[in-house]
């Protein structure tokens, strides 16, 4: 380990079995102070077996896991003590009122009386909740229900928070709100711990860590990601025809994918030399094409480039 | 007679304290996929149940494949197939077991089932896993066997209920494949979902925010809708440039989105000049500053921004 610093994660050549089955193969990276990390991987991936050994629930096989500080075998309760864990589907009572979550979750993490009343008045206050102490937290709208569960999981005011899949199903107003508590709190140095395999949450990490099959296949920030995803280019075509147009671009020489995208389709080619060639071929069948352009990658096609990606290529370190 | 395959009209349904459904409106064309895409608790499921026959609306009609769904609940369950977002998979039987015991529910003759299941389970890549017990599947391949399940019979219509929830990008993109595919064999679907990128997969969207209506089109032409244009600023220092161009002239909003700053502009050519002589004056680093198309988010907030002021006033 380089250095020990009390809000970072750093992970040293993990692994975690079970029986013959290797559920995290030998990860390692770390945490900036402050920053916005995205743990990314499809279901399957190692991803849950990882946060859980980080949070101290979890034994790993071999290798090492300093969390705030702390490592993971040694001093479990430790890490339970200075991180702070928010689900949206599962951590709140519902048939609790918003006063009950709060002093419920104050008590477990071990607030200290004298702090108690001002941090649930913090909470509140951020949660946009005042007025609201006595209401059945079943009873709230989904992005307050969303803010009281962050305001419980960092009341005892954790050096890391750790957020999963924070704002699945929240609405689009709610969860730019959610969003930018969370850079408030990164720019305050609380390091922000995101595990999700939802797009549109890793694009709001600084840095995304993706996990396929027990491996780290890569690191970097959500633009490094998506311009270094993809040997090669991605095209956008329009055309009519859509079935036919499908298969006839498959055959093309240098198309390496085919993915519809509702009315259009995207092609991953190793040359974007090859466009002209492409709508010429199309033509040519009778398949007028409305639009074929060069266009960036989404974060979903680099996270679906990587993870399909055969075992025999490179590993992507994005990151230097 | 009309030539749409589903047509809802003025659908209003109310469950105590809340009315999910508030004059609901649109239509969808054969062999469309059309979405209904809203957050939690925008009225996605309800019209879902009501489209399938399983829940009557208080007021207003709806009909799927020219069946009447409130007159005729029953008429129209043969004609569909309606996959809840708890999909009813036993998860003690193999694949095979729940294939052949929704065969059966559909009554869908033996002599057909066998070759119809090999030719789903080849689509969605689970020809090698028809043998596993169902509870042993991952979430993305439980969604599948779903489908697979609710395909057995042929339906004129497929309505699914958030099809995607907790499925991976991989696991999406097969599925999406799938939905294609079962399009060009002359289906109409109709989906729900809460990810607002995932409406950019389908040919027409109905955007839903609290049992109302928002828009109803195509996502190219939903987005053309958004006044003005989103600047996308790629930077180290990406606090620095929000505060820095938060108040600029031009800029009605500013979104910090991981590396990058994203800027809500009047004029997209003339701030983006602006703005990186303003960065480069007082010595902020950027990678990149660009135009970028607005996503179906974008316009979300801005409608239901628009609508919240609208109600305050």
């Amino acid at each position: 380990m380089t250095h020990v610093s009390g809000n970072s994660v750093e992970v040293e050549k993990l692994v975690k079995r079970f029986g013959d089955f290797t559920a995290v193969d030998h990860i390692s990276f770390q945490t900036r102070t402050g920053e916005v990390f995205g743990f990314l991987g499809p279901n399957g991936s190692g991803k849950s077996t990882t946060i859980r050994i980080l949070c101290g629930l979890l034994h790993p096989t071999s290798g090492r896991a300093i969390v705030a500080g702390y490592d993971v075998v040694e001093s479990p309760e430790l890490i339970r003590r200075n991180i702070g864990y928010m689900s949206q589907k599962f951590s709140l009572y519902a048939d609790l009122t918003v006063f009950e979550n709060l002093r419920f979750y104050a008590g477990m993490y071990g607030v200290p009386a004298a702090d108690l009343r001002g941090r649930i008045d913090w909470a509140l206050e951020m949660a946009g909740l005042r007025g609201r102490e006595s209401s059945l937290t079943g009873t709230l709208a989904g992005g307050w229900k969303q803010r009281l569960a962050l305001g419980c999981a960092v009341l005892h005011r954790p050096p890391i928070l750790f957020l999963d899949e924070p704002t699945s199903g929240v609405d689009p107003l709610s969860r730019r709100l959610f969003w930018e508590l969370i850079q408030q709190m990164s720019s305050e140095g609380v390091t922000i711990f995101v595990s999700t395999h939802y797009m549109d949450e890793a694009e709001y990490c600084n840095r995304l860590a993706l996990m396929n099959s027990g491996k780290l296949i890569a690191l970097g920030t959500p633009t490094e990601l998506k311009l270094g995803s993809i040997h090669g280019s991605l095209l956008l075509l329009e055309c009519d025809r859509l079935g036919d147009a499908i298969e006839r671009v498959r055959r093309f020489d240098g198309v390496r994918d085919v993915a519809v995208f509702g009315n259009a389709l995207h092609l991953v080619v190793s040359d974007a030399a090859i466009a002209p060639a492409i709508r010429t071929a199309l033509e040519a069948d009778r398949i007028p094409v409305t639009d074929l352009k060069v266009i960036r990658p989404s974060l979903e096609d680099a996270f679906v480039a990587l993870t399909t990606r055969r075992a025999d290529d490179a590993v992507a370190e994005i990151s230097p | 007679m009309d030539d749409k395959t589903v047509v809802v009209r003025d659908l209003v349904k109310d469950f105590p304290g809340v009315r999910a459904i508030d004059h609901l409106s649109f239509e969808v064309a054969p062999g469309e996929i059309f979405g209904i895409v809203g957050p939690d608790g925008a009225g996605k499921t309800t019209t879902m149940r009501i489209l399938a026959g399983v829940l009557a609306p208080d007021a207003g009609s709806a009909s799927v494949a020219h069946c009447d769904v409130v007159a005729d609940p029953e008429g129209v369950k043969h004609l569909i197939s309606y996959m809840p977002q708890r999909f009813g998979l036993y998860e003690d039987l193999t694949v095979d077991e729940n294939i052949r015991f929704y065969a059966d529910l559909f009554g869908v003759r033996r002599k057909d089932r066998e070759a119809r299941a090999a030719e789903l389970l080849k689509a969605c890549g689970m020809s090698e896993f028809r043998a596993r017990q169902a509870g042993k599947l991952s979430g993305g391949m439980k969604q599948k066997l779903g489908l697979v399940c609710a395909l057995i019979h042929t339906p004129r219509v497929l309505l699914l209920d958030e099809p995607t929830n907790g499925v991976d990008p991989v696991s999406r993109r097969e599925f999406w494949a799938m939905l294609y595919s079962l399009v060009g064999q002359g289906v109409t679907v109709v989906n729900s979902t809460a990810y607002l990128d995932e409406a950019e997969r389908c040919h027409r969207v109905a955007l839903l925010h609290q049992g109302r209506l928002l828009f109803c089109d195509s996502p190219a032409r939903l987005k053309s809708r958004l006044q003005g244009s989103v600047v996308s600023i790629v930077s180290s220092e990406a606090r620095r440039v929000r505060d820095e161009l938060a108040a600029a002239e031009g800029v009605s909003s500013v979104v910090l989105v991981g590396d990058a700053v994203h800027l809500f502009v009047d004029d997209a050519d003339r701030r983006i000049r602006d703005l990186s002589a303003r960065l480069t004056g007082r010595q902020i680093p950027f990678d990149e500053i660009v135009r970028v198309t607005p996503t179906i988010e974008d316009l979300f907030v801005e409608a239901v921004r628009k609508d919240a002021t609208r109600v305050a006033a």
